[in-house]
Parts: C-alpha cells; sequence; structure tokens
C-alpha cells in the first residue's frame, strides 16, 4: 500500500508468515496438538506403574524412559510434518515461492519442534519426579534432550519428505527413521548413565551438537530434495 | 501474429518441449510462445496432458527435452518463482484458517503487487463480507474464488492457469475473464487450460491444442 513497487518477500518475512500461519492451525487443533506430550506422559505412567512403584528400579532406568517416551512421542507426529500441507496443495506453492524451499523446510521443522518436543523438555523435570530419577541426573538430561530433540526432529523431516508422495506410509515412517534415531538414542541417554557412573558426558553431548549442527545446514537441503521428487 | 517482429523477446517461449511418463509420451515436441498482452488457450480432451504441461512449464515437473524461455532468458528456479503464479488443482487453502488469514499467508510467501491489499482482493472476487470464514466452510467454488484472490495479489507477470473455470458459476467465469483482460492490459500473460472452448476470455489469444489424434 505504501510501497511503490509490489513487495517481494524477505526471508524473514516468508518465515514470519509460515510461523504465524502454523502456530494458529495448532491452536485452532490444540486438541490435536496435546497428542504427542499426552503420549509421552501415557508412556511413563505406564512404566512407573509396571516396575510396581519401586523407587530403586525406577531410578535406575528413568532416564533411559524419558528419552524412549520424547522419541516415541516425536515420531507419533513426524507423518504430520509436511501430509497436510501436500494434500492440499500448499507444498506446490512453496515451491513455487521466491524463497528457497529449504529455507520453508527448515522454518517449518524447528516450529515443529518448538511446539510438539520443546513442551515435553521442559516437562521433564516434572516426568523425572514421576520416575524417581535422581535430581543429579536432570540437568545432563535436559541438555542431551535440547541437543538431540532437534536432530531427532530435523531426521525425521528428512523422512517424512521422503514419504510425504505416498498415501498412507505410517509404518514406513517408523521403520525408515528407526536406524537413524537409534545413534541419538544411544547417546543422548548413554550421556546421562554414564554421568550417573560418575564418568564425563561431554563426549557424548559434544557428539549430539555436532550432528545437531550437520543437520541443521544438511536436514533442510535433503527435505527440499525429497519433496521435490516425491511431488513429481 | 507469430512472423510479426517483436521489439522484446516474447514473455513465454517452449522450443520443442517433450515430457514422457513411463516411456509413454504425454506430450510434444510442443513450440509455442506467449507475448505480454497475450493468452495462450491450451485445450485438449481429458489425459491429454494439459495438466502436465502447466506444471512443466512451472517447474513442478521436470521436461524430458525442450527449452523453456522466461523473457528471453533460459527458465530457471529462481526467475520462474518471480515470473510464475500457478493456479493448479488443488487450492493450497488451509481448511483451519479463515479466507483472510489464507491470503496474508500465501502474500507473505510469494509477495504481494503494489497497492493490492486481501481485504480489497477478496471483495473482488466476491467474496466480501467472508473475511472471518474458515476455507473448510466455503463451497468449491467459493474456494476457487479464494485462490483468484491470491492470484491477483500475486506479483508475478505470467499466469498459469490449470481448469479455471471449473466450479464456477456463470458470475464466476465472467469474473475469471474479467481478471485476465484486466492483468493482460496490465503486461502480463497467461496460459489457460479449458476442455472446449465454451468459455474464453475476450482477450487477444493464441490456441493449443493438445493430444490431436484421439
Amino acid at each position: 500500500m505504501n510501497a511503490p513497487m509490489s513487495t517481494a518477500p524477505g526471508l524473514f518475512g516468508a518465515a514470519a508468515a509460515l510461523i504465524l500461519r502454523d502456530v494458529r492451525l495448532l491452536w485452532r487443533r490444540r486438541g490435536d496438538a496435546l497428542q504427542p506430550a499426552l503420549f509421552a506422559l501415557l508412556v511413563v505412567v505406564l512404566f512407573a506403574l509396571g516396575l510396581g512403584g519401586e523407587p530403586k528400579a525406577l531410578a535406575k532406568v528413568a532416564a533411559a524412559v524419558l528419552w524412549v517416551a520424547v522419541l516415541l512421542a516425536g515420531l507419533l507426529s513426524l507423518d504430520t510434518l509436511f501430509r497436510g500441507d501436500a494434500e492440499d496443495g500448499s507444498l506446490e506453492q512453496w515451491i513455487l515461492a521466491p524463497v528457497p524451499l529449504a529455507w520453508l523446510v527448515a522454518v517449518r521443522v524447528l516450529t515443529h519442534w518448538a511446539t510438539t518436543a520443546l513442551p515435553l523438555v521442559l516437562a521433564t523435570p516434572l516426568l523425572g519426579e514421576l520416575l524417581h530419577l535422581p535430581r543429579a541426573q536432570l540437568p545432563v538430561l535436559l541438555v542431551s534432550l535440547l541437543l538431540g530433540t532437534p536432530l531427532l526432529s530435523l531426521l525425521g523431516a528428512v523422512v517424512a519428505a521422503l514419504t510425504v508422495g505416498m498415501r498412507r506410509s505410517g509404518i514406513l515412517v517408523a521403520l525408515l527413521a528407526l536406524p537413524l534415531y537409534v545413534p541419538i538414542l544411544v547417546f543422548g541417554a548413554g550421556s546421562v548413565s554414564a554421568s550417573a557412573q560418575g564418568l564425563d558426558a561431554g563426549g557424548a553431548l559434544l557428539l549430539l551438537g555436532a550432528g545437531l549442527v550437520l543437520a541443521l545446514v544438511l536436514a533442510p537441503l535433503t527435505a527440499a530434495a525429497a519433496i521435490r521428487i516425491s511431488l513429481n | 501474429m507469430t512472423d510479426f517482429p517483436h521489439a522484446h523477446p516474447p514473455l513465454l517461449a517452449a522450443r520443442g518441449l517433450t515430457f514422457t511418463r513411463n516411456d509413454e509420451p504425454v506430450f510434444g515436441p510442443l513450440d509455442f510462445a506467449v507475448d505480454a498482452g497475450e493468452a495462450l488457450l491450451v485445450q485438449g480432451g481429458n489425459g491429454a496432458g494439459k495438466t502436465t504441461l502447466l506444471r512443466v512449464l512451472a517447474g513442478l515437473l521436470r521436461s524430458d527435452q525442450g527449452e523453456i524461455d522466461i523473457d528471453g532468458r533460459r527458465a530457471n528456479a529462481a526467475q520462474r518463482s518471480h515470473a510464475i503464479a500457478y493456479l493448479g488443482h488443488l487450492p493450497a487453502l488451509k481448511a483451519d484458517l479463515s479466507t483472510l488469514e489464507n491470503l496474508h499467508f500465501l502474500c507473505g510467501l510469494h509477495g504481494r503487487r503494489a497497492r493490492q491489499m486481501p481485504g480489497n482482493a477478496l471483495a473482488m472476487v466476491g467474496l466480501g463480507g467472508y473475511e472471518d470464514s474458515l476455507a473448510r466452510q466455503l463451497s468449491a467454488g467459493q474456494k476457487k474464488r479464494l485462490s483468484l484472490a491470491r492470484l491477483w495479489l500475486s506479483p508475478a507477470p505470467l499466469w498459469l492457469l490449470d481448469e479455471p473455470y471449473a466450479n464456477l458459476d456463470l458470475q464466476g467465469i465472467n469474473l475469471v475473464n474479467r481478471m485476465i483482460s484486466a492483468h493482460l492490459r496490465g503486461g502480463g500473460a497467461a496460459l489457460v487450460t479449458t476442455h472446449g472452448a465454451y468459455a474464453a476470455p475476450p482477450v487477444q489469444t493464441r490456441m493449443l491444442h493438445l493430444g490431436g489424434e484421439a
């Protein structure tokens, strides 16, 4: 209205529009948005009940259970990452937009992480109490989750992008994502158990950090290429 | 018209464009050009490859052979994204967002023409008063009108319209024709696919027939 020429979107303008859209959509369907968090809570509670309220047995496995619960909750919401946008044609318009597709994918994935995984990480101290997690392990667990969950989301995005062209891909997404997720789980849960035994957790955390940096650069590019192939 | 000497290269030109799917030729080789201020009517029956042609031109599919020039230069992704607005079969609307929110997002993604606002565009396509309606509450024709509003806001000079008349009533068909006429007067160009010639914009039009053997 005030610009004399047409307004071309910048990287950050497009990102802001996409984040605003995703947050609005999430709010409109907030029941669905709660599903991963409820799922993680369910896993934790069932584990606590299954082990029969033995604080010592629970404390031993608490960190690993929390890691698995967060990982499975992330897997649950993976298929929705691009599917809706593929089915209503939004992805076509993303490809035709003047901003790089990889940038939009990165923004979408990080918004998705911030709205599904981050609340779980923030709830970890509470869930840890349910499992008698030793307080001393909490800081390492939180750091490993903060480094590991965005890595899970980024790798998961590549898998979700590869399968977005298929009509039903529920089990395929899980099968493809599993081998990619295993090392992250090993290093993430491993860092906590190492620190519990008095060893240095730094190595595993640094590896997670290195993986995250690498995935931040490469995963959006790979996912963007996969989307282009899937929509053919 | 084709041998008319041009001061400017055509807005869109294709030479020897061929597309095959699973070793079956879908169309081609095709040669055509569209100048600024012109519309190209792509005709053909179901399955003749109209949609495929538009998707190839938009860069969503890769042609097997042939060249596409936009404004005299070989088309690449960056150039396409600034020159082309694509209206496909899929509306690219989020069902849980209001009409205005949908337009705001798509403008944020594609940019906006000077002096055009989403609210005015809604009124122009006959959706005034529906600003707060969710897209899921609209009829198929109203969704089409919302997509047309998005097209109207796009700053791209070249419109690729896949069956723009589908689902529209007579007023809607007139609306599409008026929009295309105005766009062409402003120096734009449009490729329009239709089943037949029953609805065509009253403008300078070239024709392209696909699937002649049927």
